[in-house]
């Protein structure tokens, strides 16, 4: 067997997959449940960031490890809200306040970063914690299942708990159902009183909150610092992974585990002297082809119902409706 | 006074903006310098102190005033394309590799070489606007995933097939001096580039402001429907307004490879297309006032640099003070009441503002 297919075929690669997977599904959890909204939460790089940030210094600080998590998830809802508060009370245009919020995260961390360990490039002066890692008696002695599925850190069980919370939250509560309706239709769902504002800023707050701690995992689990900039356009790829999943649970659950598999892949790759950056765009590109099928099947569900409408007679002419006209 | 405010009230609030974003980098600077008025001087008029400093303001905004003007065709449509970065990385990896492959006389090997690399990267973000005129397919999200596509394309390009292994680190061979864009102020590094940016200020500044198709185009980004009620092609003002953002941003980074390094040297995306988006914010998508904004924001990141080297205040700094700025700036509402007030008192005085 090749030695390629050999570390590919191996427990300990599907054990890496999850451990990449991890930071990648909170986030685009997190930009799901915004999108559902119909407010798509671009800043979740910057969200990961500052609660990476913040949880790192906190628990260097406190010694706690739930002061850490409470205050980098605070610190990720915080971002939620600010975006919300820009654009829903301010005016602005969701995707260019979510850029700039992303350049502030990214200014702030390292700016204050200096200030609190003299360091620019990383925390490591700071005694900081990590959360715990859970080896799961009896699956754990299981010969290849148990490598795969043991020993991760608490936050990788967490995201698998994440996806069902984001379930539950989307499709068997009220607030879930106003989300939807809000992003379906908003002049529909105001029509029938619901809140368009304070709905959406609801879905921006747990946009934050999810991604919150996707950034926590990076620096208190995937690795025990905070280096600048270190999500390193996971928050991005979360957005790849959210559309190509549809911004549903299950959906967004595979393409993350896709993500993660390709990404695992490149790094063993690139040990191999393959080009690796062959391999690195492949989710990218498949995003890009699962996007315009996605758009595509919308698009001729729209036109159809249209024409359906015409032949019935109940409108004459459509003049604003699709993009080939 | 009144009737001046109502008429510039834009303008105004993109100053009153910055005014406050630099208001928070002195309150900042006198929180933790320990030298706060030195710190301030540095970062301040540091730029200015010296010949070379002043000559690194020129030389970094060259290349954002044609991303700022890449960002703004498509803006101005309200096509959200972020794809100048791609556009720039792979149109200059192309370029070069068209650079270092042919020998010509520099007067043809010059504008040959710019027009491929805007040709790369006008086809490359030919891909987001089809996918959008024909599928509706956001361009955003097409436009940011191609970006790393074309990244990682550039990189596979120079690091397995255009590299230089004699040079030591990972770069691509040297162009032909028949390809360089000659830096004609001694002992600067200020080349060609900053004058074609200006030159393309105004062409854009004449399209989109002088002619049918950017009338075009600045009406599909007013309201789509009118426009389509109005005959417009919204297809093609889609199409070309990315297209367009594609040719400008990659014209612009091969410039910055053919006038500075003469190589291609970027592992990593340089983020002149981000700077785009902040220059076009911060310039309200008008090609003219994308110059002042570039040399401003250029100002701040020498003015960054500076403090980091003479201080003990982080060159993030700027960072933050960016990000507040354009928060400001896109904010519709932000000063909207006061706008409200003053009309109102001209209404009622009868003033005819």
């Amino acid at each position: 067997m090749s030695p390629l297919l050999k570390s590919i075929l191996s427990a300990e690669f599907g054990f890496a997959i999850f451990r990449v997977m991890t930071p990648l599904l909170f986030a685009a959890i997190g930009v799901s449940i915004s999108s559902l909204a119909g407010t798509i939460n671009i800043s979740m790089e910057g969200t990961m960031l500052i609660s990476a940030f913040v949880g790192v210094v906190v628990s260097a600080f406190t010694e706690s490890l739930v002061l850490a998590l409470l205050a980098g998830v605070a610190a990720g809802m915080a971002m939620g809200a600010i975006l919300s508060y820009f654009h829903l009370r301010l005016k602005a245009d969701i995707i260019l306040a979510a850029i700039a919020l992303n350049l502030f995260a990214s200014g702030i961390t390292v700016f204050l970063l200096f200030i609190a360990s003299g360091d620019k490039g990383s925390s490591s002066s700071l005694k900081s914690l990590v959360f715990p890692e859970l080896h799961i008696p009896l699956i754990k002695s299981i010969p290849v299942l148990g490598t795969i599925i043991s020993g991760h850190n608490i936050m990788t069980y967490g995201v698998i708990l994440a996806i069902v919370v984001f379930y539950i939250i989307i499709f068997k509560t009220p607030l879930g159902l106003r989300i939807r309706a809000v992003g379906q239709n908003p002049d529909a769902a105001e029509s029938v009183g619901i809140n368009v504002n304070r709905t959406r800023m609801w879905a921006l707050m747990l946009s934050g909150f999810f991604g919150a701690f996707g950034g926590l995992y990076l620096s208190m689990g995937y690795v025990s610092w905070f280096a600048r900039d270190m999500t390193a356009g996971r928050g991005w790829i979360a957005i790849a992974a959210a559309t190509l999943g549809g911004y549903l649970p299950l959906g967004t659950f595979l393409a993350s585990l896709l993500f993660g598999a390709v990404n695992a892949l490149a790094i063993y790759l690139a040990s191999l002297q393959f080009p690796s950056e062959l391999i690195s765009l492949i989710p990218y590109l498949a995003t890009v082809i699962a996007l315009t099928i996605y758009s595509a099947r919308a698009l001729k569900k729209r036109t159809h119902k249209v024409e359906e409408a015409k032949r019935v007679g109940k409108i004459t002419e459509v003049k604003e409706l699709g993009g080939s006209s | 006074m009144e009737r001046f405010l109502l008429k510039y009230f834009t303008l105004i609030r993109v100053i009153i903006a910055i005014a406050i974003g630099i208001v928070i980098s002195v309150f900042l600077i006198y929180l933790i310098s320990e030298e706060p008025g030195f710190s301030l001087r540095s970062f301040l008029l540091g730029p200015f102190l010296s010949r070379s400093r002043l000559a690194h303001v020129f030389e970094t905004a060259s290349p954002i005033i044609f991303c700022g003007l890449a960002i703004a065709v498509a803006f101005q449509a309200k096509q959200f394309n972020i794809g100048a970065e791609g556009s720039l990385y792979l149109g200059a990896a192309l370029g070069t590799a068209f650079a270092v492959s042919t020998n010509m006389p520099a007067f043809i090997h010059i504008p040959l070489v710019l027009l491929m690399a805007g040709l790369a990267g006008a086809t490359w973000s030919f891909i987001p606007a089809i996918l959008k005129a024909r599928w509706k397919a956001s361009e955003l999200v097409s436009s940011l995933m191609l970006n790393y596509v074309a990244y990682f394309l550039g990189l596979y390009l120079m690091n397995f097939h255009f590299r230089d292994k004699e040079a030591g680190y990972l770069v691509s061979y040297e162009l032909p001096e028949s390809a360089w864009l000659a830096q004609f102020i001694p002992d600067t590094r200020i080349h060609y580039g900053i004058i074609l940016a200006l030159v393309f200020a105004l062409l854009v500044y004449y399209f989109l402001y002088h002619t049918t198709t950017g009338y075009e185009i600045r009406s599909t980004g007013f309201n789509e429907r009118f426009a389509r009620f109005g005959g417009i092609s919204v297809f093609k003002v889609v199409v070309l307004c990315q297209v367009i953002l594609g040719f400008l941003a990659a014209f612009g980074g091969m410039t910055e490879v053919m006038g500075i390094h003469r190589r291609f040297v970027w592992q990593f995306s340089p983020g002149y297309g981000w700077d785009g988006i902040i220059v076009a914010i911060i310039g309200r998508n008008h090609p003219l006032l994308i110059i002042p904004a570039s040399f401003f924001l250029a100002y701040l990141r020498v003015g960054g640099r500076v403090l980091n080297l003479m201080s003990d205040v982080p060159a993030e700094m700027i960072t933050v003070i960016q990000s507040i700025i354009i928060l400001l700036i896109t904010a519709e509402a932000f000063l909207s009441q006061w706008k409200y007030r003053v009309t109102l008192r001209q209404a009622e005085r009868g003033g005819a503002a």
